[in-house]
Parts: C-alpha cells; sequence; structure tokens
C-alpha cells in the first residue's frame, strides 16, 4: 500500500462524536468476502432508508468525492467492532484521511494498514473545522503535520513504522516475513 | 539480600514480556507471539485470500481453532438436515471457511461438530483458553479470553493474514489500567451490571489506549462466567483487552476440558500459572476504584455502552449534542423512568451472556411464569455444549413453557447480520454488548441488560428491576 505521504484536500465535515463501525458499515454488509466494492454501504443507514431510497435527511447527500477526501468528525470515531470493512468502505467512499480528537486502536490500527490517514489533533483545531466546512488542509506524514489554511499547522501523532511503511510502500507482512529466523529460534524455546 | 531481585510487574507486562520475538524499538514496533488465534466466517476470508495471492501458508495451523457463529441460522436444519441461511450470501460464507480450512489443515468446528458455538464461548469450553496465552481473533470481543489471564485482544483482517502466515503481530506496548472492584454484590446484581457501571463510571472511550487488569474482592468471588461477562465488554470503554489473573478457580474450571494440559503437564502447567499475578509494588499506569455494594440492576438509556444508568433512575438529561441525539433515536424523554418501558423483543444470549449461569439465572425468573403477551423472547445458546447442558438440566423447557423461543448457538440478535433481528421502532432489552443506533435492526433501539433483568422484563413486557420478581415470587 504505497502513499504519497501528503493528502491535499477541501474537509467533509460530520459532526458526530463516537461514530461506531456499525454506523460506518452495518453488519447486514459483512457477509461479503471481498474488501473492495464497499463504498456503496459506507453510512448506509445515514444515507438510505429502509427500502434502498436516499434519505432527504442524509448527511452525506453533498459530499463531492473528488474535492473533498479529508473526513473531520467527532471524538471517539470507529468505536465498537473491529471490522475492517470500515476503512475499506471509507476508503472507497472517497476519504483518505480522518481527522478527529480520537480515535478507537482497532479502527486506527485497521486504517493505517490501508493507507487511510488517522490524524488526531486537539479539540480546538476539530473545533475549527467543523466550523468551516470543505476547508482546504494539508496533511504530510513525513512531518506528521496537518495545515489548516489560515489558522496554523499542527503536528499529529504517527509511529515512525507506520509512516515508514506508508510512504516506502513497505507491507507490514513483508517486515514480519523477513523475521523468519528469530520466530522459529522463539517457537523452539 | 543475597538473590537480586526481580522488578515487580503486573500481570499484563509478565504475558507480554513472555511473548516477545523482539521488542519493541525507537523506529519498530515489538514482534508479539501469538499462542492461539480463533477463526470465524466473517473476518477471515480476505485474508485466506491475501495468503494465497501471495503464495504463503498458514504457519501453525495447530495454533488456529475455528468455527462458525457469525452468519449462521439459529433456526434448526430442516427435516433432510439442511440448513437455511438468512441469504445465499451468508451461507457462502460459511462455505469459503469450510474450503479454506481444509485447504490450511485447520481445525473447523463446524454443525457437525460438538463444540461448534459462538468463538469466545467455545474456545473457554474446549480448554483452549488458558492462562498466561497470547489469544486473537478478528473480533473485538476476544478479551473475553482475558478473564483467564490471557491477553486476548481483537485485531482487523489484515493482522488475522499476519498471525495466519507468521504467527506474530506487530504491536506497540500498550499503557495498563487497574480496575479495583470491591465489596460484595447486592441480589440481583451479576457481572454485568458490574461491567456496565464500569463503563458508565469512566466512559465509552475511558480505556482507549490501556490493557485493563481487573481485581478486587469482588472479581475474586466471581465465577469464570462471570469473569468472562466482564472482560467481554472490554472494548465497549475502548480496551482491547480486558485480564484477571488465574486463581483456583480458574484451575478448577480447566481441569478435564478437551484441550487442557493433562497429567504431569497439568501440574507443571499449574505451577507457571500461579505465577501469572501483578506483584506487590508493581504500579499501573492508571488506577480506578469501584465499590460494588452500592451498584444497582444497571441499564443504559442512550445509544453507545457508556450511557448507564442504574435501573430505578430516571433517564438523564440531554445537556449536550451526543445525548440530545441519544435520547431522540431512543424516543426517550430525559427525567422519566427508563423501567416500566414497555419492551418489544428481549433476547438473551451472545458471546457477553450466553452460557450456563446467564442461562440458569434466566430460568429461575423465568420458571413457572409466562413471558407478556405482546413481547417476543429469544433465547440462544452460546454453543453446542451449553445448549446440550441446558437441556439436560430442563433450562428449554422452563423456557418454553413460558412461551419464549429456544434456540439454536450463534452470535444471532447480537449483532443481527444472519437474519435474527427486531422491527424498526422496537425497543429490545438485550444480554449482548453493544446499543449502537441499528446494530439489532435498522432503527430498533437496543437496552443493554443482565440476563436477570432481560427475564424479568419479558415476564412483565416491560423494563423491570429483576428484584421486584425475586421478592414477590410471582
Amino acid at each position: 500500500m504505497s502513499h504519497s505521504g501528503v493528502v491535499e484536500s477541501r474537509t467533509f465535515c460530520l459532526p458526530v462524536n463516537n461514530i461506531d463501525t456499525d454506523q460506518i458499515i452495518p453488519g447486514q454488509f459483512l457477509t461479503t468476502t471481498e474488501r473492495e466494492g464497499l463504498g456503496k454501504f459506507c453510512f448506509y443507514s445515514w444515507r438510505y432508508d429502509e427500502n434502498g431510497i436516499e434519505r432527504a435527511d442524509n448527511p452525506l447527500k453533498i459530499h463531492d468525492a473528488t474535492s473533498e477526501q479529508v473526513l473531520v468528525t467527532g471524538s471517539n470515531f470507529g468505536c465498537g467492532s473491529s471490522r475492517e470493512h470500515a476503512p475499506w468502505a471509507l476508503l472507497d467512499f472517497g476519504f483518505r484521511a480522518v481527522i478527529s480528537s480520537q480515535f478507537a486502536d482497532i479502527f486506527r490500527s485497521n486504517s493505517l494498514k490501508n493507507g487511510l490517514l488517522p490524524v488526531t489533533v486537539d479539540d480546538h483545531v476539530v473545533e475549527f473545522l467543523l466550523a468551516h466546512p470543505g476547508h482546504p488542509v494539508r496533511i504530510d506524514i513525513r512531518s506528521n503535520t496537518l495545515t489548516v489554511e489560515g489558522f496554523g499547522e499542527f503536528e499529529f501523532p504517527l509511529d515512525p513504522f507506520s509512516a515508514y511503511c506508508l510512504t516506502r510502500g513497505i507491507d507490514q507482512l513483508d517486515f514480519l516475513l523477513e523475521n523468519e529466523v528469530e520466530i522459529g529460534r522463539y517457537e523452539q524455546v | 539480600m543475597s538473590e537480586p531481585s526481580q522488578p515487580a510487574s503486573t500481570l499484563f507486562e509478565k504475558v507480554w514480556q513472555r511473548h516477545l520475538v523482539r521488542n519493541e524499538t525507537d523506529e519498530t514496533p515489538a514482534i508479539l507471539y501469538i499462542d492461539l488465534q480463533l477463526l470465524h466466517e466473517v473476518t477471515s476470508p480476505q485474508a485466506f485470500d491475501e495468503l494465497k495471492r501471495r503464495g504463503l501458508k498458514v504457519r501453525r495451523p495447530d495454533r488456529c481453532l475455528a468455527t462458525i457463529d457469525h452468519s449462521t441460522p439459529t433456526t434448526p436444519p430442516d427435516a433432510a438436515g439442511v440448513y437455511h441461511y438468512h441469504t445465499p450470501q451468508a451461507k457462502a460464507q460459511v462455505d469459503i471457511l469450510h474450503t479454506n480450512c481444509a485447504e490450511n489443515g485447520i481445525k473447523l468446528h463446524s454443525w457437525d461438530s460438538p463444540h461448534r458455538g459462538i468463538v469466545h464461548v467455545m474456545g473457554p469450553e474446549m480448554g483452549a483458553t488458558q492462562p498466561g496465552m497470547t489469544i486473537v481473533c478478528g473480533d473485538s470481543h476476544t478479551a473475553t479470553h482475558g478473564a483467564f489471564g490471557a491477553l486476548a485482544f481483537g485485531i482487523g483482517t489484515t493482522e488475522v493474514g499476519h498471525v495466519m502466515a507468521t504467527q506474530c503481530l506487530l504491536q506497540s506496548r500498550p499503557k495498563t489500567l487497574g480496575i479495583r472492584i470491591e465489596g460484595e454484590l447486592q441480589p440481583g446484581v451479576t457481572a454485568k451490571d458490574v461491567i456496565l457501571h464500569v463503563i458508565g463510571t469512566i466512559g465509552v472511550d475511558g480505556g482507549t489506549g490501556f490493557v485493563i487488569e481487573y481485581f478486587g474482592s469482588t472479581i475474586r468471588a466471581m465465577d469464570m462466567e462471570s469473569r468472562m461477562t466482564v472482560c467481554n465488554m472490554s472494548i465497549e470503554c475502548g480496551a482491547r483487552a480486558g485480564m484477571v489473573a488465574p486463581d483456583d478457580m480458574t484451575f478448577t474450571y480447566l481441569q478435564g476440558r478437551p484441550l487442557a494440559p493433562r497429567g504431569d503437564n497439568w501440574s507443571a502447567a499449574i505451577e507457571d500459572w500461579k505465577t501469572l499475578k501483578t506483584d506487590p509494588g508493581a504500579s499501573y499506569d492508571r488506577l480506578v476504584e469501584i465499590d460494588a455494594t452500592t451498584i444497582e440492576p444497571s441499564v443504559t438509556w442512550g445509544t453507545n455502552p457508556g450511557m448507564v444508568i442504574s435501573i430505578n433512575d430516571a433517564i438523564p438529561a440531554g445537556d449536550d449534542d451526543t445525548s440530545r441525539d441519544a435520547l431522540d433515536y431512543m424516543q426517550f424523554e430525559s427525567g422519566t423512568p427508563l423501567a416500566g418501558q414497555p419492551v418489544n423483543v428481549v433476547f438473551i444470549g451472545s458471546c457477553t451472556n450466553s452460557r450456563m449461569r446467564d442461562l440458569r439465572e434466566a430460568a429461575g425468573l423465568m420458571k413457572d411464569r409466562r413471558v407478556a403477551e405482546n413481547t417476543r423472547v429469544l433465547i440462544v445458546p452460546g454453543s453446542e455444549a451449553t445448549r446440550k447442558e441446558a437441556e439436560a438440566e430442563g433450562l428449554d423447557r422452563i423456557f418454553l413453557d413460558a412461551g419464549a423461543e429456544w434456540r439454536e448457538p450463534g452470535c444471532s440478535m447480537c449483532l443481527a447480520m444472519n437474519g435474527d433481528s427486531a422491527e424498526p421502532g422496537d425497543l429490545v432489552v438485550s444480554t449482548s454488548n453493544r446499543n449502537f443506533k441499528g446494530r439489532q435492526g435498522r432503527g430498533v433501539r437496543t437496552i443493554l441488560a443482565s440476563p436477570l433483568t432481560a427475564a424479568a422484563s419479558a415476564i412483565t413486557g416491560r423494563v423491570t428491576n429483576p428484584v421486584e420478581l425475586m421478592e414477590t415470587g410471582k
């Protein structure tokens, strides 16, 4: 999963706290055995009614996938189920990064394995962004910075290994496989 | 001081240390060896595909254990022995797990196995779950196995593939959160009420970044099934894992189970397992103290598991957007009692509460009573072994005579992906672990509760404090 290291885009805002992975992709779609094409189920119950008709209050109706690739949202994003279908669905829907004041652990780990960037910043930055939907931002994982035009530049935490793997296109499984000898030795003891 | 003393360590640190293939550095995470990977049909197919695509084999099929639970029907097979799935896709997913396990030499407990069940019920029942192990599964409720003093946590499908190929995971060391729970529980209060109270206290994200160790006199007094209920919901406050130090209760539970050590190995295992406890003087990154004596039967009123009240309390005020949105979805008014709300469906089951103790408690309350006329009651045992044991005790008769449904084992209405679901607008009292919007069906409103509270609510058709029925006996 190679990544240029930079995401430059306008934001799209969902000002809701504790968005769980059941909201991101409901359980009914988990009978898939593929990882592709899940964008159509992303936030499904928010977008469609029980008959599959688009809801009048669909908060994603105005989302423009070509220019709004950064999702800004409330705290504790991605809580709940470990389903990796959540980042798969968000990526396929058109998001390349999510900005929040806190991410759930498993969602964060799953996202980094798929090139979806979880960007954790202070509440005041999220508040500014939520108050200015569509604001231009730049995320750089080589310097761990989020630049919010006209507001400031903010550092976000990203472990060096994930950043290294993302920017060099190194697969984490390949890295593990290189440790074959140590793993074998551990199993002997 | 003749011998050099070991630094005092927590239970978590001991298990973590034992499994380090390579320690963490400034640049790279630790490589952690995984003793057991549990597999089910939903989060494994893409991982098997990835291995196939790369020409890799499953490294240690002997360290994998598979079952079918999420997509499977909980209705019995037809006269010809055929199980009727909710969708062709659900059946295809199970068929693919059969193929993948056969191709990779992995033991799969399918329809024909006497052990088949919810992955987190089956593992402990078979004795596959043991103290000091590292256990993973593509399922966030893997923390259940921490009740045995294992380090057990949920992972995504990419990581399922990592463990299949290398039996290892790349992990940064989490922080530790000690939760001390002291005191005797009041009548009608169970492990489920304790963990709901804990999550309500520290919040739906209060455990994020931590591994929890539960300890104190309340935990010590709990049997293994109760400890599993507590550890199971660790993820609902954001903690990936929850642990309890093993003790005689743990060893007695495990002895003689099919995959538990035997003979000399058993004695050696016990000696080792006894060392798995937090040393005096070791400290947690954070410590929370809970007084268990004041806990009442607890229920959720909102749309995440941190929105918890005592069953006799009024629904809290919606003083922020999150609470207002939850009240709106639940169609509740703040300041009014939650007890007494009419209940459409009661679900007793899930990896949180589908074991013998849960079923016995529910049956004890439902015996010689009838469920309310307009309330549908589904009782779903956690495994085939549990189902058989419950039937041998006659619990199925108690449930059926009361007018409840006694179904086949599976995850069922906990996440409603197998077709077991409620109708839009229904209020469900559920012994499962998540009350997220739409979790049990579109527009369905979920109240999380203990098996006792669920059973009491089934009888009255309203959200009911079980103590009321325990007192009257009517």
